[in-house]
């Protein structure tokens, strides 16, 4: 398997920047049901790196994965994805960068259920018109181990082969960026294991920038870098994290949200 | 439970609306039907009130010929005996005709068609129950003749003024009348004639122009004193009465006078109810498919019921619940809209002459039970399979990630729909091909079971069909095509049921549409093969018309032979039947007669020429004697001919007809030209010779037969309403289906908007999702249809639809339009796809 030529070509100022936010506030609802989801979030994230963004429930992990991907706009500050800033962008351009340059694998229900799964990873770039580029397509099926798979619709599949369908999917169009949504939520710890090393494969072998919203210390183990978010701003961040290392970061953190507020 | 239930019913009222809506229209049709009909009944009836005395004596047979004139009178001398009867406080001898129309100003005929134009003698009489009959209220009486009194609607409609000189076609001795109007008639007590027209001559210029001068009348008023009852003078009455005459209560007469329109106009009420009948059919297709969605979506929800301790029962109650709910509601604004229906009808009827708006609507207790009966058992029937259904979800399912609603499975469907077709198939034809008492109950039973058996049977049957829209989709429409093919095969039931809703309505039009242009086909085919006249003369409003314009076209120059044609309706063997008269002079001068057995030179008098059809239907022969029942009595006629055309199954000749009683009113001249005379130019003089009889046509060969082509021209406006309705109907069903759909996937949706398909794409899915299905409909019916035209015509051969004719370009444009109806349908749920946030859809439980 050709791995290195197929990686996206790294620029001579290293390291590339994939996407970026600054400033980003997100708020649901006003007056007293006011809720701060993001609150002046500022955050690069490097191309061709596996980044995991970790935070209890409602630390605002899964918003700042929504409006990076172009699932949902900010109320104030900019999102870069590449060189587009996607503020000032209509649905149509959305829909058009999230089918071009964004790539997505969801904790569930993740397939088309009547499509097979050789459709399933096809239908991005089916639906953008685009031919899949055919050694890169073996590729993405060899890494996801999926060959003799292709043909079964996502009920004839496990919840684990189901989500490296997902995966695939998200790959076969060479994306950006992939965001990954709790990827292993609703698997076992071995099916969950195999997504999360071939997320992690994707990264190191093909260059693939993949951000991970995850509370699984675990999973974040995988990744080359750790974002903890709490209450809507940064908390912290790992470099080539252990599962020992979050995990201690993640007790500490809670005990000093006990203790009273954190700056970030 | 029930609040539960009544919590989901709030919870989904814009999908409960839209399944009820064809309940709505059924039950719409139905309670205006009823309305209506009390309507009409009741101002019928009162009309018929104020023109009956409270004893009729007329001569026997009057009141059998139906509504053809007949020449029977009573003799003055007899009215006047009837005045010394024992509690008789006078009696009034009556003249009417029939025929008899106002030429309003601007040359047309006033009332149009359908309103009866009636001429009477000024008898003074009052009417039953000493109610005032029509009298002269403004002007004077008549006297002599040229003088006439018209009713008050008719001279405002005519815009006549007292003392100007009218115009009246009469189809008595003299086709043309011009009096003066010297008096408006109207009811003092109030009351409506509903838009007949009504001229009042004296009774002398009645008799002289309507009775053919004989002091005789139509029939006679008695007038029971005070205290004397209608029956009690009857009984008086009747003692007296001379062989050939009767007598009858005015409440009687008046009974039969109105029940006689009201079957002339039942027509009507047929159609409104198949009308309710399709509608309701097809509801409640709807309905079953609407509740199997809210049942199959809610199983989650009811399992847990079941897992909380509640019992299939009370699973299958609530769902019960609901329906009872649905159809109480639909049932009720059926009814308000049935309201509407009725007044629309009263103002249409207005329109062509029928004025019923002195008749307030009446509303019997029937109505709003037969509406709500209808409505809530069609609704609570539809919805009982869903809610047996619920009941069999297992409580464990409450705990299960993906719910499966139990199903039947699809090859016991086949099983039982194909099953359903064939008895129906076989009902329809026994129906159709055998001798077997109320055809009609056995082609209708037959034709509703194959349609059910099909509809039952289509998950299955319409597989082939999905698998290649999906095909095609996916060859011409890219990933959008395969996942909309995709999402049509995803549940064929739901797919199959909802194409069923289309099917109904279109194999109805399909069906009518090959029996309309076999029909036409066949009329063509008749006049072309057996007319040979040059020109024909008929009445517009199609009665009888005066001889006199025959012996006007004899004097134009170019004629050479009037053939003068008559009809009547006459009672053979018990049976109603139809009799044409003929002058047999110049007979086979317009007309092809080919006598397989007989001779056209025996065809004078009391004979009678028979069609081979009905001869070898009856076993006649030549020489047999018929015996018809005329009104002056049994006649007998005797065959001297059969004749192998498709028309005229009796034909005798004039004399025969008149010596019978009948009135001598033409309904036909068939005229053949010298040789040489210009058709164009002779029909030019006999337009100007009758350019003052405006209810009198001309026509040449093409027009006539366009002319008898305007029956089934009617047919085939009928055919489009119901295409209309139909449409109408299949695009809430589809509209429903693909909405509920849309709601079920709303996950998959937000997934397919986040990985790229935008708005657009989203759109065009549903769009084509909803064309399969209606396409889909399109052929199931048009195929049942093909069948069903193809049998009805083959079966009516005998009855002279000799060409079966399938109008290709018509189901062509049938196909098109399902392509339309399932873009129409899917407006609103493509809109509502494409406009989920992908947020919130892809958040969605």
């Amino acid at each position: 398997m050709t791995t290195v030529e197929n990686a996206p070509a790294p620029g001579p100022q290293a390291p590339v920047v994939a996407a970026s936010v600054v400033g980003l506030t997100k708020v649901y609802g006003t007056g007293a049901a006011e809720v701060r989801a993001l609150d002046g979030v500022t955050l690069d994230i490097a191309a061709g790196h596996f980044t995991a963004v970790m935070g209890p429930s409602g630390s605002g992990k899964s918003t700042l994965m929504h409006c990076c991907a172009a699932l949902d706009t900010p109320t104030s500050g900019t999102v870069m994805v590449g060189d587009t800033e996607i503020g000032g962008l209509d649905d149509k351009r959305l829909t058009r960068l999230r089918r071009e340059r964004i790539g997505f694998v969801f904790q569930s229900f993740n397939l088309i259920p009547t499509l097979t799964a050789q459709e399933n990873i096809l239908l991005p770039m089916s639906i953008a018109g685009r031919r899949p580029d055919r050694d890169w397509y073996d590729t993405v099926i060899d890494a996801v181990n999926l060959r003799d798979r292709l043909d079964h619709r996502p009920n004839q599949l496990s919840g684990g082969q189901q989500q490296r369908v997902a995966v695939a999917r998200a790959l076969a169009s060479r994306p950006a960026i992939v965001f990954a949504d709790e990827p292993t939520g609703n698997l076992d710890s071995r099916s969950g294991a195999e997504v999360l090393s071939l997320l992690q494969r994707s990264a190191t072998e093909f260059g693939q920038t993949i951000v991970m919203v995850t509370h699984d210390p675990v999973a974040a183990g995988y990744t080359d870098r750790v974002v903890f978010l709490a209450d809507g701003r940064l908390a912290g961040e790992l470099t080539d994290p252990t599962r020992e290392a979050v995990l201690e970061r993640m007790t500490a953190h809670e005990a000093r949200t006990a203790t009273g507020r954190v700056e970030s | 439970m029930f609040r539960a239930a009544w919590k989901s019913l709030l919870g989904r009222k814009l999908r409960l609306f839209m399944s009820t809506f064809a309940i709505v229209l059924g039950v719409a049709f139905v309670g205006g039907t009823l309305i209506f009909t009390d309507t009409l009944n009741k101002s019928f009836t009162a009309i018929f009130d104020n023109s009956v005395g409270d004893v009729v004596v007329r001569p026997v047979g009057a009141s059998d010929a139906e509504s053809t004139p007949t020449s029977l009178t009573i003799p003055a001398r007899l009215v006047d005996a009837l005045a010394t009867v024992p509690g008789a406080a006078r009696a009034d001898g009556n003249v009417s005709t029939s025929g008899l129309f106002v030429i309003g100003e601007n040359n047309r005929v006033v009332g149009g068609q359908g309103a009866p134009g009636i001429g009477v003698n000024d008898s003074g009489a009052p009417a039953a129950h000493g109610v005032e009959g029509l009298q002269v209220v403004k002007g004077r009486a008549p006297v002599g003749k040229d003088e006439v009194a018209i009713d008050a609607a008719t001279v405002r409609r005519a815009n006549y003024d007292l003392g100007e000189s009218v115009r009246l076609v009469s189809a008595g001795k003299k086709a043309l009348l011009q009096p003066r109007l010297v008096g408006i008639a109207d009811f003092p007590e109030g009351g409506s004639l509903n838009g007949a027209t009504v001229s009042i001559f004296d009774t002398r210029t009645a008799q002289n122009l309507f009775l053919g001068g004989r002091n005789a009348f139509s029939d006679a008023w008695v007038t029971a004193r005070p205290g004397v009852s209608q029956q009690e003078l009857r009984d008086q009455v009747a003692k007296v009465l001379p062989q050939g005459y009767e007598a009858v209560t005015g409440d009687k007469a008046a009974d039969e006078s109105a029940s006689q329109l009201l079957e002339a106009i039942s027509f009507l009420t047929i159609f409104l109810l198949v009308f309710a009948g399709i509608a309701l059919v097809v509801g409640s297709f709807l309905i079953v498919n609407t509740f199997s969605m809210l049942v199959a979506q809610r199983s989650r929800e009811l399992a847990l019921f079941r897992a909380l301790g509640a019992s299939r029962r009370q699973v299958t109650g609530s769902v019960l619940f609901e329906a009872f709910v649905v159809g109480l509601v639909g049932s009720s604004v059926g009814l308000g809209l049935g309201v509407l229906l009725a007044m629309g009808i009263r103002y249409g009827f207005a329109r062509i002459g029928l004025d019923l708006s002195g008749q307030r609507l009446v509303f019997g207790l029937r109505t709003p039970l037969a509406a709500l009966g209808v409505g809530l058992v069609v609704t609570m029937v539809a919805a009982y399979l869903p809610a047996r259904r619920s009941s069999r979800i297992p409580p464990v399912a409450a705990l299960r990630d993906d719910v499966a609603m139990p199903e039947s499975s699809l090859r016991r469907r086949l099983l039982i729909g194909s099953l359903m077709t064939l008895a129906g198939v076989g009902a329809g034809a026994v129906g159709l091909f055998a001798d077997v008492p109320k055809q009609g109950y056995w082609v209708g039973a037959g034709a509703l079971l194959a349609m059910l058996g099909m509809a039952a049977a289509s998950p299955a049957t319409s597989r082939p069909f999905m698998s290649l829209a999906a095909g095609t989709y996916r060859r011409f429409f890219g990933s959008v095509g395969v996942l909309a093919g995709q999402n049509s095969l995803r549940n064929p039931r739901r797919t199959a049921a909802t194409a069923s809703a289309l099917m109904i309505g279109l194999t109805l039009v399909t069906t009518m549409s090959i029996a309309g242009s076999s029909a036409k086909a066949s009329v063509d085919r008749t006049i072309e093969r057996a007319f040979l006249g040059d020109i024909v003369i008929s009445n517009a409003i199609g009665e009888g018309f005066s001889p006199q314009v025959a012996t006007l076209a004899e004097r134009q120059p170019g004629v050479r032979s009037v053939t003068r044609f008559r009809s009547a309706r006459v009672k053979l063997k018990g049976d109603r039947t139809f009799l044409t008269g003929a002058d047999p002079r110049a007979l086979t001068d317009v007309l092809r007669l080919d006598l397989t057995a007989g001779s056209l030179r025996d065809f004078r008098g009391d004979t009678v020429l028979v069609s081979k059809k009905v001869a070898s239907n009856q076993g006649y022969r030549i020489g047999q004697e018929l015996t018809f029942r005329f009104p002056e009595g049994p006649t007998k006629l005797r065959i001297v001919g059969i004749h192998d055309a498709e028309f005229a199954s009796y034909l005798t000749t004039l004399d025969a007809l008149r010596r019978g009683g009948f009135a001598p009113q033409d309904s036909s001249l068939l005229i053949k030209l010298d040789p040489g005379a210009r058709a164009s130019d002779v029909k030019a003089a006999l337009e100007k010779a009758t350019a003052k009889l405006p209810i009198i046509t001309v026509k040449d060969q093409t027009e006539y037969a366009a002319e008898q082509r305007a029956p089934i021209d009617r047919l085939i406006f009928i055919i489009y309403a119901l295409l209309g309705l139909a449409l109408v109907i299949a695009v809430l069903g589809v509209v429903n289906t693909l909405g509920l759909s849309i709601i079920e996937r709303t996950r998959e949706i937000g997934l397919l908007r986040a990985i790229g398909v935008d708005r657009r794409q989203m759109r065009r899915m549903v769009s084509l999702e909803s064309v399969a299905i209606a396409v889909l409909g399109a052929l199931m019916g048009i195929g049942m249809g093909l069948v069903f035209g193809i049998a009805l015509t083959a079966s009516l051969r005998d009855e002279g639809l000799e060409v079966t004719r399938i109008p290709w370009p018509s189901l062509g444009i049938y196909l098109l339009a399902s392509v339309a109806i399932g873009l129409v349908a899917a407006l609103f749920p493509a809109r509502r796809a494409a406009r989920l946030e992908v947020l919130r859809a892809i958040g969605t439980e």
